[in-house]
């Protein structure tokens, strides 16, 4: 298999790896995918008074382009709203990375990651947050 | 050093120096055809073919009228599997094997049975060994044929060969023998040895690739329908112009590795040992497959919560397999490493390292502190380390299907 530059350079250079606090409330988490369909990637997104993402962190059980997909979207969702964050498309990961058409599932778990990491931090401030909680995003 | 480090012998081997320089000249200078009768060139090259067709039967301890040349172990396996079920099923329709063989007899049967035969395919026990119960309790009186490998190509483990061949004899049921991954690594005695039929094939001992020999036991007499016709090579076991330069290869690489295969050994033994005593240092690595009943060179080893396929791609200066066949095609972990019971996880980040005769002290050293750092880097990376390290029971833990 023939990996992209990036891929590589994500891969070999993994961005913000690693897990944040446990019990920090400003803390969402999202973990999607399975061992036995072999990849499993977790999600940390650390969210600002604000309400905007000012950190990120992943770890992330998978081939190359799993990895890659999960180092790049801790840069993307830095800065971003949560909205905005849950704005971003598997396609948009898989155009930056030029993953072949085999590892697409893998930006589809990047996405489905944000999504869950997301859901996770809205629960945990469902009172706080303006508007109705979103539906809980399940991962399939 | 020179990288990549080749520790993949079983998938194929280098042609030894001394087996191509006796192969050239049967390209350029003796190039007649062996079938040719009726002048020199014809002569020089048939006497050549005998030769290397002596060799191969002296590695086997078998007479060089039971040895046919084919292109390979897949042929051979066809052949084999598929010419004595043809020429037997008017005794009966069933056959077995087991699943852990490899993909040329696995899928020669699954093309049997589309032909209307039977086949038992064999559980195998946890280190990979077949039980001789199991076997015995699969065998009915409409059995024609079983085919068990010697050594299983990707664990290394040897097969109770000589009981199986004395169940099989006793009961009337040809036994089809596998031994792409034993011949040059152990010793085959087909004069002791009740097996009928057995592949081999040169590419897996230091001989060239597409060229292997099939042997045909001739006391008591195996029958076998041929599947190639044309002109009547190999006594019409085999119609097709012998591969002369072929065939001096996998002779010389046959007498070689007579000659040399105990010491070769002794080596190759040692070094395995060298990379299990590195390896089994670490945390959370398993074997694959037992390992007393293995040949010397093998090592299957799977690497607990790191991924297969970034395993492989961290650790690319060496040239090993990987019990996953993510890089091909298909997503599947290995068949064989399912077989033993292993979860598609373990069998996902398993790696395959086969030794072989230019294998050195330090690639073995190099191979051990690439797979320390590289595993321990991709595990600080990988959520499932953490949460084993965290005392998490992974197999508690609900994970959403995708
Ligand atoms: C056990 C076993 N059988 C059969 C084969 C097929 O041999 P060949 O490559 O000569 O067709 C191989 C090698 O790939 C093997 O390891």
């Amino acid at each position: 298999m023939a990996y992209s530059d990036k891929v590589i350079d994500h891969y070999e250079n993994p961005r913000n790896v690693g897990s944040f606090e446990k019990g920090d409330d400003s803390v969402g988490t999202g973990m999607v995918g399975a061992p036995a369909c072999g990849d499993v990637m977790k999600l940390q997104i650390k969210v600002a008074k604000d309400g905007t993402i000012e950190d990120a962190r992943f770890k992330t059980y998978g081939c190359g382009s799993a990895i890659a997909s999960s180092s790049l979207v801790t840069e993307w969702v830095k800065g971003k709203t949560l909205d905005e964050a849950i704005g971003i498309k598997n396609t948009q990961i898989a155009a930056e990375l030029a993953l072949p058409p085999v590892k697409i599932h893998c930006s589809i778990l990047a996405e489905d990651a944000i999504k869950a990491a997301v859901a996770d931090y809205k629960q945990k401030h469902a009172n706080e947050l303006p508007g109705a909680p979103e539906k809980q995003v399940a991962h399939g | 050093m020179k990288f990549p480090i080749y520790l993949d012998y079983s998938a194929t081997t280098p042609v030894d120096p001394r087996v191509a320089t006796k192969m050239i000249p049967y390209l350029t200078e003796h190039f007649g055809n062996p079938a040719s009768r009726s002048h020199a060139y014809g002569w020089k090259t048939e006497e050549a073919v005998e030769e290397a067709r002596g060799y191969v039967a002296a590695l086997l301890n078998a007479d060089p009228r039971e040895i046919v040349w084919t292109s390979g172990a897949t042929e051979g396996n066809n052949l084999a599997i598929k010419g004595a079920a043809q020429f037997y099923k008017t005794k009966g329709k069933h056959l077995i094997t087991q699943k852990t063989e490899h993909k040329a007899t696995l899928d020669t049967m699954r093309e049997l049975e589309r032909q209307g035969f039977e086949c038992t395919y064999l559980e195998v026990e946890e280190n990979g060994l077949v039980d001789i119960e199991k076997f015995k309790a699969a065998i009915r009186p409409d059995t024609i044929l079983a085919s068990i490998m010697m050594v299983n190509n990707e664990i290394g483990v040897i097969q109770p060969i000589a009981e199986l061949g004395e169940i099989c004899r006793a009961k009337g049921i040809i036994l089809h023998c596998d031994a792409v991954q034993a011949a040059g690594k152990i010793q085959i005695d087909l004069a002791t040895l009740k097996v009928d039929l057995l592949t081999i094939t040169a590419h897996k001992m230091y001989g060239p690739k597409g060229i292997g020999a099939l042997y045909i036991r001739r006391k008591p007499r195996v029958r076998i329908e041929a599947q190639i016709h044309g002109g009547g090579h190999e006594r019409g076991f085999r119609s097709g112009t012998l591969a002369t330069h072929q065939i001096v290869g996998m002779g010389e690489a046959a007498r070689l590795a007579r000659a040399e295969m105990a010491s070769d050994n002794e080596r190759i033994r040692m070094l395995r040992d060298r990379l299990w005593a590195g390896l089994s240092d670490m945390e959370a690595v398993v074997l694959n497959g037992d390992l007393e009943r293995r040949i010397p060179g093998n090592l299957n080893v799977s690497f607990n919560y790191v991924e297969g396929e970034s395993l492989i791609m961290a650790i690319k200066d060496i040239a090993v397999s990987s019990g996953s066949a993510c890089t091909s095609a298909s997503l599947e972990p290995s068949y064989v490493l399912r077989a033993l019971g292993r979860s598609d996880e373990l069998a996902h980040s398993s790696i395959r390292f086969t030794l072989g005769k230019f294998t050195t002290v330090e690639e073995v050293d190099f191979a051990v502190n690439l797979l320390k750092t590289k595993v321990a880097k991709l595990r600080e990376l990988s959520p499932l380390w953490e949460m084993y390290k965290d005392g998490v029971d992974l197999n508690t833990v609900q994970w959403a299907a995708h």
